[in-house]
């Protein structure tokens, strides 16, 4: 979707404000959302509907509100939506009906955490249409959910760096359309060909799903 | 509302609509919020409080940019090492024992005299945990979010970094599923350090790209 999330190229924001030292977590209430998100993402939902929960968020809200309070409404958004919790109990703090699962263990999530969640897959689509150097255009997609295509490469022409392998198209994952594995390529933009004529020789370089790219003419 | 701003050249008050301040009440509303939550989610079997507070000292405790400064300082003093850093970062960070969340598929950017590398995510804040740790406010806040890829060489003064025009700035968007470090240049003068004197030099901001290694300033994250 194009939301104001999709900020890159924007310049209304005003300076860079930085913290000396700021600690990992600014209050009780982002651990615990931090950590509660990490630990019922499974049951709630996957990784791209969680950020295009975030996307949904209201425009102002999004753009006034802290960080964590961006994962706390989608997960609230998303673990009504699945079926995970209703309004009801969000409202009130009491579970109304039973048990669904078996918490993970806190002695196991070192381990966990080591592993990872790969996106990364042997399925769907492996083989890579495009190679590196080779003269692409990342289309004119603008579609109404999620989608990891910024606004600002839009219909830009492009070079791909790097092919990095098959992975989770998120969007249809995002919308419990299937995984739709598919090459992600790193491709390179030129600055002056995203922002206009530039003196500066500095680049960009964007990781862009295949189904967002096209053959240069 | 500010109107002299002038294309990001000169800092301007920060935008009151935009900075965010929870007050009390605020604070006490998001408190009480969690509460109701984490109380449904613990009685839905789907957490427990020992995991929540396992998991949350993990990525305040164990992983953070300490993980990060070992892997530069490594590639700085074993050039094999550092090939293989360039080559296969996922694995290469994993001889050193780090890996896993939001750093499945990572790969390390070098730094040179003529090229300097930064990472962004611009559309949320993607960022590289394993050997970071959990991201500064800044990074995930809208000003450089936004503006690190239309004017680097602006955000990259606001760091107190001006680069000459000789430069080239390659900035990383982490748009998808892979990781990016930089992989900051040795400081001169350093030759006589050892690995671990070399990654108590190296700082988080200098593995995001936005700052370089100085031999006079220790790491203090």
């Amino acid at each position: 979707m194009n939301g104001v999330h999709d900020m890159g190229g924007m310049t209304c924001f005003g300076p860079i404000v930085r913290e000396e030292n700021e600690p990992v977590f600014h209050a009780p209430w982002e651990r615990r959302v931090f950590a509660m998100t990490m630990l019922a993402m499974g049951d709630a939902g996957n990784l791209d509907e969680f950020r295009h929960a975030i996307e949904r968020m209201d425009p102002a809200h999004y753009l006034t509100s802290t960080y964590y309070e961006h994962w706390l409404a989608a997960l609230e958004t998303l673990a009504v939506e699945n079926g995970v919790v209703t309004t009801s109990e969000l409202a009130t703090g009491m579970a109304t009906s039973g048990s669904s699962g078996t918490p993970l263990d806190a002695e196991a999530l070192p381990v966990v955490v080591r592993q990872g969640v790969s996106t990364q897959r042997e399925t769907g689509r492996l083989t890579p249409r495009f190679k590196p150097g080779d003269r692409v255009v990342a289309r004119n997609l603008n579609p109404p959910g999620h989608t990891r295509l910024p606004r600002y490469v839009r219909g830009k022409p492009g070079t791909i760096s790097r092919v990095h392998g098959t992975f989770v198209y998120p969007d249809t994952n995002a919308h419990h359309g299937g995984e739709q594995p598919q090459p992600v390529y790193c491709v390179r933009f030129a600055a002056r060909d995203l922002w206009g004529p530039a003196t500066t020789r500095d680049s960009l370089y964007v990781d862009l799903w295949e189904d967002y790219l096209e053959n240069a003419e | 509302m500010s109107t002299e701003h002038s294309h990001g050249r000169h800092a301007t008050a920060p935008n009151p609509q935009l900075e965010k301040r929870l007050t009390p009440e605020q604070t006490q509303a998001l408190d009480a919020r969690v509460k109701a939550l984490e109380s449904v989610l613990v009685a839905k079997g789907l957490v427990s409080p020992a995991s929540l507070d396992k998991l949350a000292e993990i990525y305040e405790h164990d992983l953070g940019p300490m993980n990060g400064a070992k892997v530069v300082a490594r590639a700085w003093v074993d050039p094999a090492y550092k090939q293989r850093l360039l080559t296969n970062a996922t694995a290469a960070i994993a001889e050193l024992g780090f890996g896993g969340l939001q750093g499945e598929h990572m790969v390390v950017v070098e730094n040179t005299p003529t090229i300097q590398n930064m990472v962004t995510c611009t559309l949320c804040s993607c960022y590289p945990w394993p050997v970071l740790g959990l991201p500064p406010v800044w990074y995930k806040s809208a000003p450089y979010r936004s503006r690190s890829v239309i004017d680097p060489r602006g955000v990259l003064r606001e760091f107190g970094l001006e680069l000459d025009e000789s430069v080239e700035i390659r900035v990383w968007d982490s748009s998808a599923e892979i990781r990016y470090m930089v992989l900051p240049e040795r400081p001169s003068g350093t030759e006589h350090m050892s690995e671990e004197e070399l990654a108590a030099l190296v700082t988080r901001d200098a593995m995001i790209g936005v700052a370089r290694v100085n031999i006079n300033q220790k790491a203090t994250s």
